[in-house]
């Protein structure tokens, strides 16, 4: 079974009285660890694919299996349940609270899971020791560095251990330099098991990637693993 | 999402954006001020007024000439067309009643009083023995009128303490001789000071016998008579006594109102009542106007805030768990501006109090109770639309917008 499994999935959006299809007929299979890069330009639909990974958006046709289980038919708040256990995101402009500190950013999951507050400090304490933040506990987003703001991002993505770690274009707001170290964090979390599935557009970072999904208009062109193309719908080795 | 991190992610948020906090809870305040202090206003309007109705003492009749109901015809209005007047003689046969311990006739009219050189005008009441205890007054200095013949026109008067002060000064006034209009008149003794009582105070008084004052100001007709039922209970049945004798006294027509305390303190009460209603009223609408400041506060922190909710909604937060994070934020601004404003209301009732000590302004507890209460439940109310629009929030388009 695969971890990820999506069939015929299609979505429209109506922009004044044009349709625009973002997604057309795709079908996916992503297995559990896999590293994947969704690739293309922009308007290519790669990260309306993202938010359907993620639950936040639903197809208007086709099926979407996340571990075996149909979420396409799940009600909003299932939907939110599932996303608070199996998934993490992390996004261009990190999207950190602003009036909250680092370590408080990170608890964010563990509280809306219900997790009791004495239980959440001791594991946002090790998340935070493990990104090399445990300096910054206390910081507000603005008095954090492009690069930490990221970290904290990312800490609190997994805070939960999720099955899939989605980053739509995480290096996008930072230098080159934090980006690679970001990247570098990323793939030590997919090293660990995590899948990790990254929209983005640079190719360096793409170019890391085991697997590689091209994507033009709304559909899969290209699905390259490890640097020999298949076909997009042809089942994983 | 627990309850207690609700609470605290939602003070959290309040704290975030201070001065939109403290404008808010400022708002609220000045609603639940308004109530707190203008029903202490009220309040203390009807106490004051219904207290000095209570000094009246608890179980007296007054009856005064003149009828102020229509009572419908019978065979005395062909006969007489306008009322006839109270009398001494009224007043005597008042005493034959069984229920009525005592009663007291009063005459009252304007004149000078002078004495060695000083002049001023008094309020002249004429009255009997029985007066004092009626009224429950205390004697300063001397003894109150003689227990006499109610036609007995004896040359005495008792004074109230600021005549006293202002004719006599330091020198003993008991025993004196004055003049009132054209009559020489002894000074018997000296009313304690005393507060002010249905406007008339007793302390500018010049208390004479009833027929003192009846040929002073060439009268035979009375201003009222106050009857004293025995005890409390009596009082209904005293009143069919009362209105039986003076009845018969008057041909079958009863051409006069007897009024007991407690119908004018219940008019008093009731009118007063409704006033500090009325106010509590008006200082609602301003609560009414700071829930819908809630209200348009709380769907700005919505718009202002839609990046936050969609980043909640994908770390995978429930809509119910936006919904009562807002509703939450919405209910915590209240409770403090209603709480603020309970603490301002109660300063300016304080305030009220110093100013002007007759008035007891302190608040209805049930004013506070429906101003809180109002508060938090506008509060609430107008925080329900906001959270709802926050708990819909599709979460691509608000994590998109940033």
């Amino acid at each position: 079974m695969a971890q990820i499994e999506l069939s015929g999935i299609e979505r429209t959006f109506t922009l004044g009285d044009s349709e625009v299809h973002a997604l057309d007929k795709v079908s996916l299979r992503i297995e559990a660890g896999e590293y994947v890069a969704v690739m293309g330009p922009s308007g290519s639909g790669k990260s309306t694919l993202l938010n359907l990974l993620g639950l936040l958006d639903r197809p208007d046709a086709g099926h979407y299996l996340l571990e075996g289980r149909d979420v396409t038919t799940l009600s909003a708040d299932e939907q939110a349940t599932v996303r608070r256990a199996r998934i993490g995101f992390v996004f261009q402009s990190f999207h950190l609270v602003p009036r909250l500190t680092a370590a408080e950013n990170v608890a964010l999951p563990l509280m809306l899971a219900g997790v009791p507050a004495h239980e959440r400090t001791p594991r946002v304490a090790r998340a935070l020791k493990d990104f090399g933040l445990q300096a910054r506990a206390d910081h507000r987003p603005e008095e954090l560095s492009g690069g930490q703001r990221q970290r904290v991002a990312i800490a609190r993505a997994t805070i939960m251990q999720p099955a899939v770690l989605l980053a739509d274009e995480p290096t996008g707001n930072l230098d080159r330099h934090t980006g690679e170290e970001v990247t570098a964090l990323l793939e030590a979390l997919n090293a660990d098991g995590t899948t990790l599935i990254v929209v983005t557009h640079d190719p360096a970072m793409g170019g890391r990637a085991r697997r590689r999904l091209m994507m033009e208009d709304g559909a899969l062109r290209q699905d390259l693993r490890a640097g020999a193309a298949t076909s997009p719908t042809a089942a994983p080795t | 999402m627990t309850s207690a991190d609700t609470l605290r992610f939602a003070a959290r948020a309040a704290l975030g954006y201070p001065l939109r906090t403290s404008l808010m809870v400022l708002a609220m305040a000045i609603g639940v001020a308004a109530v707190v202090v203008l029903t202490a206003l009220g309040d203390g309007a009807r106490r004051y007024v219904v207290g000095e109705f209570a000094s009246l003492g608890a179980n007296l009749i007054i009856v005064l000439p003149g009828r102020n109901e229509t009572g419908g015809v019978n065979a005395g209005s062909f006969v007489t067309s306008t009322p006839r007047d109270l009398t001494v003689s009224d007043a005597t046969a008042l005493l034959r009643a069984p229920l009525v311990s005592r009663i007291a006739p009063l005459s009252v009219g304007n004149s000078e009083i002078s004495v060695g050189g000083k002049l001023r005008d008094v309020m002249v009441l004429g009255t009997n023995a029985d007066y004092i205890d009626i009224r429950q007054y205390h004697m300063a200095q001397g003894q109150f009128l003689p227990r006499e013949e109610l036609g007995r026109a004896s040359a005495v008067a008792v004074i109230g303490d600021k005549i006293r002060r202002e004719l006599f000064g330091a020198t003993a006034a008991v025993g004196r001789m004055i003049r009132v209009g054209d009559n020489r008149l002894r000074i018997i003794g000296v009313l304690a000071p005393a507060g002010q009582g249905l406007g008339m105070s007793t302390d500018e008084l010049v208390i004479v016998p009833v027929a003192t004052a009846q040929a002073m100001f060439n009268t035979n007709t009375l201003f009222r008579i106050m009857v004293e039922a025995r005890h409390r209970d009596a009082l209904a049945p005293a009143q069919k006594q009362l209105e039986d004798i003076l009845r018969a006294r008057r041909e079958g027509e009863l051409d006069v109102t007897l009024i007991t305390q407690d119908a004018v303190l219940g008019t008093f009460d009731r009118i007063l009542g409704a006033l500090t209603l009325g106010v509590a009223g008006i200082a609602a609408i301003s609560l009414a106007v700071a829930g819908i400041l809630v209200m348009n506060v709380m769907l700005v922190a919505v718009t202002q805030r839609t990046g936050e909710i969609g980043l909640l909604k994908a770390l995978g937060a429930t809509g119910r768990d936006i919904r009562l994070a807002f509703l939450s934020e919405a209910a915590l601004l209240s409770i403090a501006g209603a709480l603020v404003g309970y603490g301002l209301g109660h300063l300016g009732a304080w305030g009220i109090r110093l100013a002007y000590p007759v008035l007891p302004a302190w608040p209805p507890n049930w004013a506070v109770a429906a101003g809180l209460g109002t508060a938090l439940g506008t509060g609430l109310l107008f925080g329900v639309l906001p959270a709802r629009r926050a708990s819909r929030l599709d979460p691509v388009q608000a994590l998109a917008k940033r």
